[in-house]
């Protein structure tokens, strides 16, 4: 096992994360429980969709006490690999391991649709000329606005933390934005699932460079071809 | 052995449930004089109050079918050809939900159910309770849920009343669906006055097991003990299930005790803790959702199914209210809690996997000998009834029936009635049907839903047939769900129009490269004690089965709702058709949109040429009328069997089968895909007798629309030749982006494909901005 799929209670992108990263990236993953510890071989973490906590409160707010999330934060303070996908991503924001938070889209409603993004030279991973000036990602979410006080917006944009952002804005984040990452470059969060963009039947394939980025650290070695099926 | 019948059972510890019988608390229960009678044969004595309400709940239409019993056994229950994929492995009726067999050790449970009356007093609950019940009725199984979807019916979105309960029920369901991260594929939605005031809200659940993984609802092995597992009882949802057998009235907001309060969290618990509790070997002898009536029902079914008797005491139930007495208990419909029989001396087996995801799970009885259901409170008899008695021996009826005077005057019907189309207003006509809410853009709706969750989504809602990749099985086939009805055709013909919604339902299957294995169906008809209601109840279901059996399309489940009126209305007959198909290549799922210019467009079936019943009567006159176009169903089938072989020549680039709003609104639906395209039609043909309507707006049957290459066109137009179907090309697509139609040379349209997209698109949002 190199990748933790940390599974709480509500998560539902637990089983896709784990398909994803195991079956089609080809890198070995493990949904592991909330409640347990962090397995000491952790190489990279997922913190993957859903509703954790059925989201009461607010989304991710209870999970960020979840007996898992100290081994978390002190496997992000040491530089290990963390990705936030949609209510991971909340989670992320609600444990202060990135700056803002995720509010209730402007239109209300949940929105699942495959949405045009515009990519930002962010990093060597995270840059157009890895992903390409734009992708496309399955987006599902009722909570994924953007929102960050002014200081922390223009430390964001200053530093090049955008890593992604919205072509038609589906939720009135603020600078579009539709993902982040830490200062230090190994804190990632995003509201777009890549996850769900990775195999021949998926509307959209551009989760596989998105996910090929993130991992590369852990995964020099092997390049990772779309599967056939 | 029959334990000892005990002559009176002891004062309720409740005073205020010790309360004389009489006829008019007999009344309000739902019994009729009759019915009762037979409850004191059965009982020896007199029931208590809590023991009326119990065969209040078991003896409603929704629990035991007393007015559809009859005609539901018309249905086959099992496949004919015992050599084809599909057989069934659990049939209708028998358990929770039906499975039917797809091959290499796996199958498939599914089925559908109503949440009529709860969505129509309070949308938001009753449409989200209506998808966690019946995904409970999948996961009971033993499988694991893999995609929803929903038929829905709405009166006309001018009303303000209708926008309200179309905008609660929809996110009643992304709200439920949403978290517990089970794909939601769409379904049906149509808009219709008869629905006013009274909407239907179908829910279906498709999941997917081993076929060693099949649980049944059983208590069985005495001595064994009784779990109550998820979260505590409550009053809300008291008596929901003789609630939805009554009509709707002004006074049903009064009813609201009756609506139950949804949380999916709880729910998603409630799945992952029971998959995983019935993934250890030989731990679970019987599970059985608490859905309508309860504690009640689960308790009754399981012992009866078991030829058991079985022992519960209330004052082990985990409750979130003080002092709820056993009437309430036992009638409570609080939501997302399950009964399960385990084997003696493995209980903390299931008490560790509850523990684990924080759930209750508390031991309330065990399994007897006998045959009597015993319920104590306080260590007192509250209720001791034959459990058999409530699931076997509610009445059935078969009520007089008499044919409404509206459909002899159908049938007579003829398209002289109505003034034909001048060419010139052709355009106008066509826009008028895609406006129309049940004909336009349905994204409003399924954009709210996560369709693309558990990575299996292939085809999105808004193709003839949502199809998903069985991935998390972990298997390469994909399969395929559609639901169908068209009630204005089940109003005018109800035998046709039930044939109609089922073939219907098999071609958009077809068209999505899927071969059908099994229908599960949801009668939603008007009250069954007036013989015209009942007359079209007993047509649409012997339709239904007649075209079941021709096709040896098996039902394995499904539900009924009566009663659906509401002040002076009823609704229209509407017996939802669903049916699951499955591909086992990727090459041969199709699409109904078309990609690419240069494609040539052939119809298979040949023109239309019937207007009744047509979707153009409604918008061009208002008017629900006309002769039902006929339904042939060896036509169409062999319609269907051609359509698959092209499809599995890997011969069609996309399929789409005509059906509301006629041939050009089918066309025009093709282009409306992601690229812009471009098609142009010239018919040399003005139609039957010179009608233009008829032949652009006619809802003749067995038609599809399919686009091929066009090095292809002449090889499929010689197969359908030699296999003797009418097929013929109609024209191509290309970059112009402009919809033109000509007849004899005559152009009718020529507009903008945009334009027709625009308005096909906003209409929903429009009336819901």
């Amino acid at each position: 096992m190199k990748v933790a799929i940390i599974q709480f209670p509500g998560s539902n992108c637990d089983w896709d994360a784990e398909h994803a990263v195991n079956d089609v990236l080809g890198i070995p993953a493990k949904r592991i429980w909330h409640k347990s510890r962090l397995p000491t071989e952790t190489e990279a973490v997922v913190v993957p969709g859903g509703f954790s906590f059925g989201d009461y409160l607010r989304c991710g707010a209870i999970a960020r006490f979840s007996p898992i999330m100290s081994d978390l934060k002190e496997f992000a303070a040491k530089g290990g690999q963390v990705l936030g996908i949609c209510n991971g991503f909340q989670i992320l924001c609600e444990a202060g391991l990135l700056p803002g938070a995720l509010l209730r889209n402007d239109c209300i409603e949940f929105r699942c649709v495959n949405q045009p993004l515009r990519v930002e030279d962010s990093n060597e991973r995270f840059s157009r000329e890895n992903l390409g000036p734009t992708l496309s990602l399955p987006i599902a979410h009722g909570e994924g606005n953007f929102r960050a006080d002014d200081s922390v917006l223009s430390d964001l944009e200053a530093n090049g933390q955008v890593l992604l952002r919205y072509d038609g804005n589906p939720n009135g984040s603020v600078n579009d934005i539709a993902g982040i990452r830490n200062p230090s470059g190994n804190v990632y969060g995003m509201m777009p699932h890549p996850e769900r963009a990775v195999e021949s039947h998926h509307p959209v394939q551009d989760g596989l460079s998105v996910l090929n980025a993130f991992f590369e650290p852990i995964q020099k070695t092997q390049s990772v071809e779309l599967s056939p099926s | 052995m029959t334990a000892q019948v005990p002559s009176s059972l002891p004062p309720n510890p409740d005073p205020c449930l010790n309360v004389e019988i009489t006829p008019e608390l007999v009344a309000q229960h739902g019994l009729l004089p009759e019915e009762y009678e037979n409850v004191l044969k059965i009982l020896g004595r007199e029931p208590n109050l809590t023991e009326l309400g119990i065969f209040s709940v078991m003896w409603s239409e929704h629990c035991a079918y007393k007015n559809t019993r009859k005609l539901l056994r018309l249905f086959p229950t099992e496949k004919a050809d015992k050599d084809s994929i599909g057989q069934v492995l659990v049939k209708a009726g028998d358990e929770n939900a039906g499975v039917i067999d797809i091959g290499e050790g796996w199958g498939v449970a599914f089925k559908i159910e109503s949440h009529n009356h709860p969505s129509a007093i309070e949308p938001f609950e009753g449409a989200a309770t209506g998808v966690g019940g019946i995904v409970r009725d999948i996961f009971t199984m033993g499988a694991r849920p893999i995609l929803l979807t929903n038929s829905l019916r709405f009166g006309s979105l001018e009303s303000s009343q209708v926008k309200r309960l179309f905008r609660g029920v929809v996110s009643g369901i992304s709200h439920y669906g949403n978290c517990l991260g089970i794909p939601n594929m769409g379904g049906d939605v149509y808009f219709d006055d008869c629905y006013e005031g009274n909407p239907l809200v179908n829910a279906l659940c498709a999941g997917i097991l081993k076929h060693e993984e099949i649980q049944k609802g059983a208590a069985t092995g005495v001595g064994n003990p009784v779990y109550y597992v998820g979260p505590g009882t409550g009053r809300d949802g008291l008596g929901g299930a003789s609630f939805a057998s009554r009509e709707l009235t002004e006074e049903s907001a009064e009813d609201r005790p009756a609506v139950q309060k949804g949380d999916p969290f709880m729910e998603k618990l409630l799945l992952e803790a029971c998959l995983e509790m019935m993934a250890i070997p030989g731990l679970v002898v019987g599970i059985q959702d608490m859905g309508a009536a309860g504690l009640t029902c689960s308790t009754c079914e399981t012992a009866s199914r078991g030829n058991s008797g079985i022992e519960i005491d209330l004052d082990l139930v985990p409750q979130r209210e003080t002092g709820m007495n056993s009437y309430e208990i036992m009638l409570s419909e609080s939501q997302e809690r399950m009964l399960v029989i385990v084997n003696r001396g493995r209980e903390r087996e299931l008490e560790e996997v509850f523990e684990k995801w924080d759930l209750h799970a508390a031991r309330i009885g065990e399994v007897k000998e006998g045959d009597r259901m015993v319920v104590r409170q306080k260590g007192v008899v509250v209720a001791d009834l034959p459990a058999k008695s409530l699931t076997d021996e509610a009445p059935v009826y078969d009520q007089p029936t008499k044919e409404p005077v509206h459909i002899a005057e159908a049938r007579e019907w003829t398209v002289d009635s109505v003034a034909d189309l001048k060419s010139y207003e052709v355009g106008e006509a066509l826009g008028k049907l895609l406006a129309h809410p049940t004909i336009a853009s349905k994204r409003w709706v399924w954009q709210q839903y996560d369709h693309m969750v558990l990575s299996g989504c292939t085809v999105k809602p808004g193709s003839d047939a949502g199809v998903v990749k069985l991935s998390i099985a972990g298997i390469d086939k994909w399969l395929a769900i559609a639901n169908d009805c068209n009630n204005r055709f089940c109003y005018l013909d109800p035998y046709k129009g039930a044939q109609i919604a089922f073939a219907e339902c098999m071609r958009n299957l077809a068209c999505s490269g899927a071969r059908a294995l099994a229908v599960t169906d949801n009668l939603n008809f008007a009250n069954p004690n007036k013989p015209e209601a009942y007359h079209m109840l007993k047509e649409c279901v012997k339709g239904l089965a007649d075209a079941c059996s021709f096709f040896d399309v098996p039902v394995v489940g499904g539900n009924v709702s009566l009663y659906n009126e509401h002040g002076d209305g009823a609704i229209d007959p509407t017996p939802v058709v669903s049916m699951v198909g499955l591909i086992d290549d990727a090459n041969q799922v199709t699409r109904s949109f078309i990609a690419q210019a240069g494609e040539s467009v052939l119809l298979l079936g040949g023109l239309p040429h019937e207007l009744g019943g047509s979707y153009y009567l409604q918008t061009q006159f208002g008017k629900k009328e006309g002769r039902v176009p006929e339904i042939d169903l060896a036509a169409e089938k062999k319609v269907q069997d051609f359509l698959l072989a092209q499809i599995s020549n890997n011969s069609v680039l996309a399929a789409h089968d005509v059906s509301e709003g006629g041939l050009l609104v089918a066309l025009a639906e093709m282009l409306f895909g992601e690229a812009d395209l471009g098609l142009s039609v010239a018919f040399d043909y003005r139609g039957n007798a010179g009608r233009l309507d008829s032949l652009f707006f006619g809802e003749s049957q067995g038609r599809v629309l399919i686009s091929v290459s066009a090095q292809n066109e002449a090889i499929i137009l010689q197969a359908a030749q030699e296999a003797g179907l009418a097929a013929q090309a109609l024209g191509s697509t290309d970059d112009s982006a402009r919809f033109k139609i000509s007849v004899e040379g005559d152009e009718v349209i020529d507009t903008t494909v945009s334009s027709l997209r625009e308005t096909w698109s906003q209409a929903i949002p429009n009336y819901m901005k």
